[in-house]
């Protein structure tokens, strides 16, 4: 039970869920950058919440499937074709034994997903299967994938499984926008519309000026080229601080929006370190993270504040939507 | 326990903030506080991340909300024998072989302190380091207690690659890499000890305890490492 690569891609990795349980030892947590697209692809084939899924940036991958097999991509829509003929996404699908997928190269977005019936089943590491390429741990060998890799793939009774798709009716792609991608809010601001990342202030809120937190929710950020799965460099107007941006360092989460010595932020995604000694002005809550790891730089964001009640109130709706597509299976 | 503050971060974690210095008592109190947060297992609080002088505490929000894991840590605190801020830290020995090919920077150290190479050993091994904190790389721990007279620059350009193991000095910090990795600090000599093992996902230490450097000659070096496969 086996998914061979016949062409990785620029940057296609295993993820899941995330490592969890040892940021104290100094593990990064890892895991699907838009974790919404990763949840929403395991919802759509009827997998566990964590399996695990590739995720392929800017270009897909090219995969042969050794056997049937129930797949579904979420993300980025980079076109995708079985054996010549263009598949849809949002949907489950079969691929028969020896079929080949091909994806190109996305027009919008930056991220793909292709979960599997029964999760991709490399290794777990520490508990988890994600990839954490700067520690060379989890996915294949630690690393992003090759040409010639053969992934394992876990348990599926696929015959029964595209039956019960079959009988109901669940074989069409999700219609709802507000399903497929993550929603959020956007800010209409000089004739531009950007996505705005809610964020709850602090902890270190109490280190800028009233002038800094407020161009901080008022300026229009763009993201850098310097944006990787560890984090996302901004350059907007100057984040003023009363004591510069050193702190002793703290733990990090993902979403954590740390201000650089010259005023600009960067956020936090998947890789992230888990400690850092620079001033954090907010968190982006978690139910808009994705958005923001679906940018390509050069594209521009705005910030709001929340509060933790409204994130959490936030994080709760989305894991509904993500529960009613689930509940379907 | 010493007064400390609560922070929200996002919606899935808050940070505990003790007063913001490094300091033996306040490391403790960190300590303390973990242990406290462990030993409860409050259900939906999630994983901790304690530093110089903060603990981060997850919580998944699909059960869990700031109001809610706020008010349990102020119950924690309050509760009966709440106030032992002892020192609970195990002491770890780690061994080391100073110097030579493991060292290459340990005359440089010595010559900067006005020391022989043998002072500067004497004075590393000599004490015990509180680990405060690990973070940028699994199992690097951050140490305090370095003797003033060993502090060190770092090097004008960093290596671009430095050995599992390297033991060095960056500034007023002293560390070990535990996996190789880029680095500017001052190479003064490597355990055979294997720190990062991922298979097994323990380490010989944690935040909150000591570390002891211990001399070992090339010999019991070699053995070691023979023994611990991180030869």
């Amino acid at each position: 039970m086996s998914i061979t690569v016949l062409d990785p891609g620029p940057l296609t990795t295993v993820q899941d869920a995330g490592r969890l349980g040892y940021a104290a030892q100094g593990y990064r947590t890892c895991g699907a950058a838009d974790s919404y697209a990763y949840r929403l692809g395991n919802a759509l084939v009827g997998n566990t919440p964590r399996a695990a899924v590739l995720e392929c940036t800017l270009r897909g991958a090219a995969l042969r499937f050794e056997q049937d097999t129930i797949f579904a991509l979420t993300g980025a829509e980079s076109p995708a074709a079985l054996d010549g003929t263009p598949v849809p996404y949002y949907a489950p699908l079969l691929a028969k034994a020896g079929s080949t997928l091909q994806m190109g190269m996305a027009a919008a977005g930056l991220r793909s997903y292709l979960a599997v019936g029964g999760g991709i089943a490399t290794p777990p590491v520490l508990g988890s299967r994600s990839t954490d390429i700067k520690c060379h741990i989890g996915g294949v060998e630690g690393r992003k994938l090759a040409k010639g890799d053969s992934l394992p793939t876990g348990p599926c009774d696929t015959a029964a499984l595209w039956q019960t798709i079959a009988v109901r009716q669940l074989g069409r792609p999700l219609r709802d926008a507000r399903i497929r991608t993550v929603p959020h809010p956007v800010r209409v601001q000089d004739t531009q519309i950007l996505p705005l990342l809610r964020a709850v202030a602090g902890p270190q809120d109490a280190a800028f000026t009233a002038d800094g937190l407020r161009t901080f929710t008022h300026g229009v950020y763009t993201l850098t080229p310097n944006c990787d799965r560890m984090a996302c460099k901004l350059a907007g107007p100057a984040i003023a601080m009363k004591n510069g941006a050193d702190i002793l360092s703290d733990g990090i989460a993902a979403g954590s929006v740390q201000i650089s010595a010259d005023g600009q932020p960067i956020v936090m995604l998947a890789d992230h370190q888990t400690t850092g000694g620079y001033a954090k002005i907010a968190t982006v809550i978690s139910a808009d993270l994705p958005a923001l790891a679906q940018l390509r730089p050069g594209q521009a964001v705005a910030f709001d504040f929340v509060t933790p009640a409204q994130a959490v109130q936030a994080a709760r709706q989305q894991a509904q939507i993500l529960q009613q597509v689930a509940a379907r299976l | 326990m010493l007064p400390f503050t609560l922070h929200p971060v996002g919606d899935s974690a808050l940070l505990a903030v003790f007063e913001q210095r490094i300091a033996p008592e306040i490391g403790t109190a960190v300590a303390a506080l973990n242990a406290r947060v462990q030993a409860a297992a409050i259900p939906g609080v999630g994983e901790t991340v304690p530093a110089f002088a903060s603990l981060m505490i997850t919580y998944d929000p699909l059960v869990m909300d700031y109001d809610t894991v706020a008010a349990a840590l102020q119950k924690l605190v309050t509760s009966p024998g709440a106030a032992n801020t002892a020192e609970t830290g195990r002491l770890v020995t780690i061994p080391v072989c100073y110097g030579g090919a493991f060292g290459p920077d340990l005359p440089f150290v010595a010559k900067h302190a006005g020391l022989t190479e043998q002072e500067v050993i004497a004075l590393h091994a000599g004490r015990d380091y509180r680990i405060y904190m690990l973070g940028f790389l699994p199992g690097f721990p951050y140490l305090g207690g370095l003797d003033e007279r060993l502090f060190t620059p770092r090097l004008p350009t960093p290596r671009t690659a430095i050995p599992a193991g390297a033991v060095g000095i960056g500034g007023e910090q002293t560390g070990i890499y535990p996996i190789a990795s880029p680095g500017g600090w001052q190479l003064i000599g490597r355990t055979p000890l294997k720190l990062f093992d991922p298979a097994a996902g323990t380490l010989p230490y944690a935040a909150g305890d000591r570390i002891r450097f211990t001399p070992i000659t090339q010999a019991e070096f070699d053995a070691l490492a023979q023994k611990e496969g991180t030869v």
